[in-house]
């Protein structure tokens, strides 16, 4: 070390102590990367992982070849134009006998009954009525006779389909489709066909509680940003205190001031502007409402931020030039303004797409937004595929809005740091 | 003070006037549900409406002599406290190693590491019901610890990384030059000077474990339920005014995180003031 540095201007040493110098950096990368890398592995197992085992369900499909496997051998190379080949009806009553006597047959009919209304029936009533294997050649004729849905391709193609490993059956359904009976993409039957009104829905809702946001958010945070600070953060005690407040306290809240006989029913009465309460919550209203409230400091917050940043030379500017004070405002100050309405108003989109706990408790039936379904679906239908490609489908457009967020906010900063 | 050279014909009065009118508005629509829910848990009656029919602290005993509301009361903290000192540690390594490290990855890797604040709660939550099932994670007090963990180190990562962000690095290499143990410099040095941040990142990491309730409802067992968890089906089901009693209870506490965070807050800026 010393000789290096004492002989520095000497060209024989000059390259070790680059070398060096390069090597102490590299060692200060590693034990840097080292000191990220718990956290790294912490959310593998915590969130990364877990959430990849979610998207992993939205496909995967091997309850029926598990309990069918010979079936789905014997499918294999059918063509589905026709009814199977005698093998496959060999194949499936011998599967039927084995999972009855191992009792997984269960397992199939509930795959299956996604797939074709019925099919639980079908398995269960074959498996009871099926005393023992068919003689050779006599396994068509026998389960035709047990159940006539065996003499239908479509309960077939169901089996084939439902065969796995892998499968697009949840995502299809989670967007409204499936597959005919020639494996060709369609409609889902109108029964079925409930996802895309819930997506609609909760786009509604969320672009909704966004505008509410964006209309109440933005003369607060022009308020704030142009009163002296002195008054400005007590003023702000307004927005922080609800943004700390729990979201279960809050909610409660709103249950309590629009119930029938709340607060806010009561006050009306009492000033005569209502002859019988008005119906506030469990509907559209109750859900937009809370939502508001709860985040309204998302919007208010970036504005705020984004306000505070507009010199105030610039409106004085557009004024001295006789610009009149809204032509000042719409086309100096506003436009500055752009980047603080677009973080807030995709942020609080962003939050609104995945709400739950608001909805679920001021909601009616018809405001449950996507997140609904997929706890329902999760916890009391289990339907796993299902409630994992809905959370797929989700997700997806979460982190396509996040990533847009992402780069407004980058945005943002780069330019913030060019003006100073 | 700044607006009175710029409010000068009276359409500007009007738009100001209006901004005020709207914004009072707005201040009263946020802060209202807070203060309307507060008066109620002190009511002698049973029914949540105005006029109170008397005062009294019943709804709060209710909730001192509740097993089911102490409990949670306790579940909350245990969880909270255990998933702010994991996050604390986890946080805390991470964004000194991010401070330090240089790489063209090191977006992607930011916006991993944050990403549990952006997915939607139900999300995480199925992903992880699914995925703590099997190992016998779920209805336990680890799995709510390690998940809760996951959603609050986020904010530690944020407030600590924008604290060294501040932090003069001259400080260090003066430390080391003086012959410093790299331990001993962060013991003496560096944490007393982002020890404010740290405690930002601490408050955001238990406000977030305190509140959550999406990954207790799909993950925890009876033994397991937190306050919120509690409050949500006790609004489910119908609101007796202990409730309002356990409303009170966690806005104080939220009242006390946001007090502290200004302190802190305040205290960094004069501290600043004082450098500069």
């Amino acid at each position: 070390m010393t000789d290096a540095s004492l002989t520095g201007a000497d060209a024989r040493t000059e390259v070790p102590l680059k070398r060096r110098l390069r090597r102490a950096e590299r060692a200060r990368q590693v034990k840097a990367l080292a000191l990220v890398l718990p956290l790294l592995v912490f959310l593998l197992f915590t969130f990364a992982g877990p959430i990849a085992g979610m998207l992993w369900r939205a496909v995967d499909d091997r309850e029926v070849r598990q309990v069918l496997p010979q079936t789905v051998a014997a499918l294999a190379d059918w063509d589905g134009k026709d009814l199977p080949n005698e093998d496959a009806f060999a194949a499936l009553a011998s599967d039927i006998l084995a999972a009855r006597a191992a009792g997984t047959i269960a397992t199939a009919a509930k795959r299956l009954n996604y797939a074709l209304n019925g099919f639980r029936t079908i398995l269960t009533s074959t498996a009871r009525n099926l005393k023992a294997a068919p003689e050779r050649g006599a396994a068509k004729e026998t389960l035709g006779k047990i159940n006539a849905a065996w003499r239908e391709r479509a309960t077939w193609t169901t089996i084939k389909d439902a065969g796995g490993p892998l499968t697009g059956f949840y995502l299809l359904s989670a967007l409204d489709l499936t597959r005919n009976v020639d494996g060709a993409i369609i409609a889902a039957p109108p029964d079925q066909a409930i996802y895309r009104e819930v997506f609609t829905r909760t786009f509604v809702i969320s672009l909704s509680v966004t505008v509410l946001c964006l209309m109440l958010g933005f003369p607060v945070a022009y308020l704030l940003a142009t009163l002296p600070p002195a008054r400005s953060n007590l003023l702000m005690i307004f927005v922080l205190l609800p943004f700390w407040t729990s979201l279960l306290v809050r909610t409660c809240a709103w249950i309590v001031l629009l119930q029938s006989k709340g607060v806010v029913n009561d006050s009306l009465l009492w000033l005569g502007i209502i002859d019988q309460p008005l119906r506030l919550i469990y509907n559209r209203f109750g859900v937009c409402v809370a939502m508001t409230h709860v985040l309204l400091p998302f919007m208010i917050l970036p504005l705020y931020s984004s306000m505070k940043a507009i010199s105030p030379a610039y409106m004085r500017a557009a004024a001295s030039l006789g610009a009149p004070p809204l032509t000042a405002f719409l086309r100096i100050y506003l436009p500055q303004t752009l980047p603080g309405i677009g973080a807030g108003s995709l942020l609080v989109f962003i939050l609104a797409l995945g709400y739950y706990i608001t909805p679920a408790l001021v909601g009616g039936a018809a405001d449950q937004m996507i997140s609904y379904f997929i706890a329902l679906y999760t916890t009391e239908t289990a339907n796993w595929g299902l409630a994992s490609a809905l959370g797929a489908v989700l997700l997806l457009a979460t982190l396509l809005l996040a990533l847009v967020y992402g780069k407004l906010v980058q945005g943002q900063q780069v330019t913030g740091g060019m003006k100073n | 003070m700044t607006d009175n050279a710029s409010l000068r014909t009276p359409s500007q009065r009007i738009a100001w006037t209006a901004t005020i009118a709207v914004s009072t508005l707005v201040f009263i629509f946020l802060i209202t549900p807070i203060l309307a829910i507060m008066p109620l848990s002190f009511s002698s009656g049973s029914y949540l409406t105005y006029p109170l029919p008397g005062l009294s602290l019943r709804w709060y005993d209710d909730f001192i002599n509740s097993p089911r509301w102490m409990n949670a009361l306790k579940n909350s903290m245990i969880i909270g406290v255990a998933s702010t000192a994991l996050s604390m540690v986890l946080g805390t390594l991470a964004a000194l190693g991010l401070a330090q490290w240089k790489s063209r990855f090191k977006p992607l890797v930011l916006a991993f590491v944050l990403s549990p604040v952006v997915v939607p709660g139900v999300i995480t939550a199925v992903g992880l019901y699914f995925f703590f099932a099997p190992i016998g994670l779920t209805g336990s007090y680890l799995g709510l610890i390690l998940a809760h963990t996951a959603l609050a180190t986020p904010f530690v990562v944020i407030t600590v990384g924008a604290t060294l962000q501040s932090f003069d690095t001259n400080l260090a290499r003066a430390a080391a030059s003086l012959g410093a143990s790299p331990i001993y410099a962060f013991r003496r040095v560096i944490l007393p000077l982002i020890l404010p941040g740290l405690a930002s990142g601490a408050l955001f990491a238990f406000a977030t474990s305190f509140d959550e309730v999406v990954i207790v409802l799909f993950m925890a067992g009876p033994e397991q339920r937190t306050l919120p968890r509690e409050m949500f089906s006790g609004i489910r089901e119908n609101i007796s005014p202990t409730i309002t009693a356990a409303a009170v209870i966690l806005t104080t506490v939220s009242v006390i995180l946001l007090a502290t965070l200004e302190g802190l807050r305040r205290r960094n800026e004069r501290l600043k003031g004082t450098s500069a």
